[in-house]
């Protein structure tokens, strides 16, 4: 079998994988990335709408072009790509990481590394994650299988479509649906506001005038061999109004009900995984409970900005250079979700630089103020005009702001919506 | 005369206020950069939206059936299919119908370059179709 070793591994060969190799190899550290498809970019070369690269390149691209750009720089360094090669298992071996992998040219192979970074990305959920009720007619898919089928397959996999959540693929799809040609008759969202950015409401929907029902569950599906349609029941007041329930024919049934990072790899090497984000809990740097073995991306937190993805791949690159070459934090503190607060993507920072922190509300609300406090002290309050779960937020606090952290030798970083 | 609209021009979403002046001036308000100022006035008086599709790729597919039987018999199992490609500024959005059927029957030679432009001049309106990923 052949073996292989390198200073650093990346797991996942999208934005994320791409952006923590560049980072790794630019410092002077022998790098590969190891990617299930037959070629580097993930999920963004499915797509094709455009939005990507505002805070990046300071332009609005499609996804096959900010990855495609990415790739450019990627052929430019020493980075070694395994594309087409499987990750089967991560095991360590003293403190190495040895990764077994798989790929129809090179067979079995194992790579050796001491830093790893995992940039995996996320999977979609799908109709057994959410309990539809009804029967199994073809013509159920998630959102995402949907976009490929119609963007790199070339097929459009019906005609009469109604979407079940509000998720921003499920917009986009709402749109890419009807510019094929298809009919998109509801989408259907169960909580009291949509999942997605705002903007994809107003140009995937409103422009196609695709009727939104917010609160509203679906009950069933109908259909012996393909979907015949769907049960939509209105939720009022928490309770389902059955007697309200209605029926939309349809051929075929797209779910966009949510993310999940995908993290099969690291749970069985033991990484630790938060029940918030079912990504691995992070320390200052990015690394996960696991020594030598970092995190960014999707496989992280679902993030909304594949710009803010790169932007933490990056820190997750660097630290992981850093832990290399042989640097550790001296201190860190807690990071606490505070109220209204779903989570904080990592639980520790070092209050002796400077640090970005992401997070996610709980709540919908105008004027909110983002609340920082330290040792139930507060060190900042910043106003927000508009906050909501689906659009995260982001944080910088540096050493100016954390000073106090310096002295007292356990302390506490609360971050609250109010 | 006040009007809301929300700014598509970037995920942020800013959550626009447009007022219209006596002298018929246009103020508008909560954008959090220029372009939202913009993107108001143009969406009130000619809406425009940046058109993203795919065409043919015309070398997998030329006399076969399907695209993937032709693929297939080139022994190119996952040969490319479609060529992803979008309106190289924001498009005048009462004609994305017509252009959308332009793009449908558009066949894509390949090799394609990112940023090759594969329909100029797209129906009248002085924009170009580009083709947004390169394809060997």
């Amino acid at each position: 079998m052949k073996e292989m070793r390198y200073d650093s591994v990346v797991i996942g060969g999208g934005a994320a994988g791409m952006a923590a190799a560049l980072e790794l190899a630019g410092r002077g550290l022998s790098c590969a990335v190891v990617e299930r498809e037959g070629h580097l970019g993930g999920i963004l070369t499915q797509c094709i709408h455009n939005g990507f690269g505002l805070i990046e390149f300071n332009e609005e691209l499609s996804g096959p072009e900010f990855a495609e750009r990415f790739e450019e720089k990627v052929r430019k360094t020493a980075i070694t790509p395994f594309c087409g090669t499987t990750v089967i298992e991560m095991e360590l071996e003293g403190d190495e990481k040895v990764l077994s992998c798989v790929s129809s040219e090179l067979g079995v192979v194992r790579l050796r590394a001491k830093a790893v970074v995992l940039a995996m990305g996320c999977r979609e959920r799908n109709r057994g994650n959410i309990r539809i009720p009804g029967s199994r007619p073809a013509g159920v898919y998630t959102a995402g299988l949907a976009q490929r089928l119609v963007n790199i397959e070339g097929y459009v996999p019906g005609k009469d479509i109604v979407i079940i959540g509000s998720g921003d693929i499920g917009l986009i799809m709402a749109r890419r649906m009807s510019w094929v040609g298809c009919k998109v008759h509801a989408v259907v969202e169960i909580l009291p506001y949509p999942s997605g950015l705002t903007r994809n409401i107003v140009q995937c929907l409103n422009d196609f005038g695709i009727p939104l029902y917010l609160s509203h569950l679906t009950t069933d599906i109908y259909g012996k061999d393909r979907v015949e349609g769907v049960e939509i029941t209105p939720i009022e007041n928490g309770a389902l109004m059955t007697e309200k329930a209605f029926k939309i024919p349809c051929d075929t049934v797209l779910l966009s009900v949510g993310l999940v990072p995908e993290n099969e790899l690291s749970k069985k090497m033991g990484v630790e995984i938060n029940p918030m984000t079912n990504g691995p809990y992070v320390d200052s740097s990015l690394m996960t409970s696991v020594p030598g073995v970092f995190a960014a991306g999707n496989v992280l937190h679902v993030h909304d900005l594949v710009d803010y993805v790169v932007e933490e791949a990056r820190r997750a690159g660097a630290f992981a250079a850093e832990w290399l070459s042989g640097k550790r934090s001296q201190k860190e503190i807690r990071v606490k979700a505070g109220p209204n607060v779903r989570y904080v993507n990592q639980s520790r920072i070092d209050p002796a630089r400077d640090n970005k922190l992401y997070l996610r509300t709980l709540i919908v609300k105008n004027d909110a103020v983002l609340e920082v406090k330290l040792n139930n002290k507060v060190i900042r309050q910043a106003r927000k005009s508009h906050v909501q779960p689906s659009e995260m937020l982001s944080l910088s606090l540096g050493p100016a702001d954390l000073e106090a952290a310096l002295q007292a030798p356990d302390s506490t970083l609360e971050i609250s919506i109010l | 005369m006040s009007q809301e609209l929300i700014c598509i021009t970037c995920p942020m979403g800013c959550h626009l206020s447009v007022e219209k002046a006596e002298g018929g001036e246009l103020s508008v308000s909560g954008n959090r950069c220029p372009r939202g100022a913009a993107y108001a006035r143009e969406e009130l008086f000619a809406p425009k939206r940046v058109v993203t599709a795919t065409a043919r790729a015309a070398r997998a597919c030329a006399g076969a059936d399907s695209c993937a039987e032709a693929g297939r018999a080139q022994g190119l199992l996952d040969a490319p299919r479609r060529v992803p490609v979008r309106t190289a500024a924001a498009f005048p959005k009462e004609r994305v119908g017509e252009l959308l059927e332009r793009l449908y029957a558009l066949e894509v030679e390949l090799p394609v370059e990112r940023g090759q432009v594969l329909v100029p001049d797209a129906l009248g309106t002085g924009i170009d179709v580009i083709a947004t990923r390169s394809i060997k």
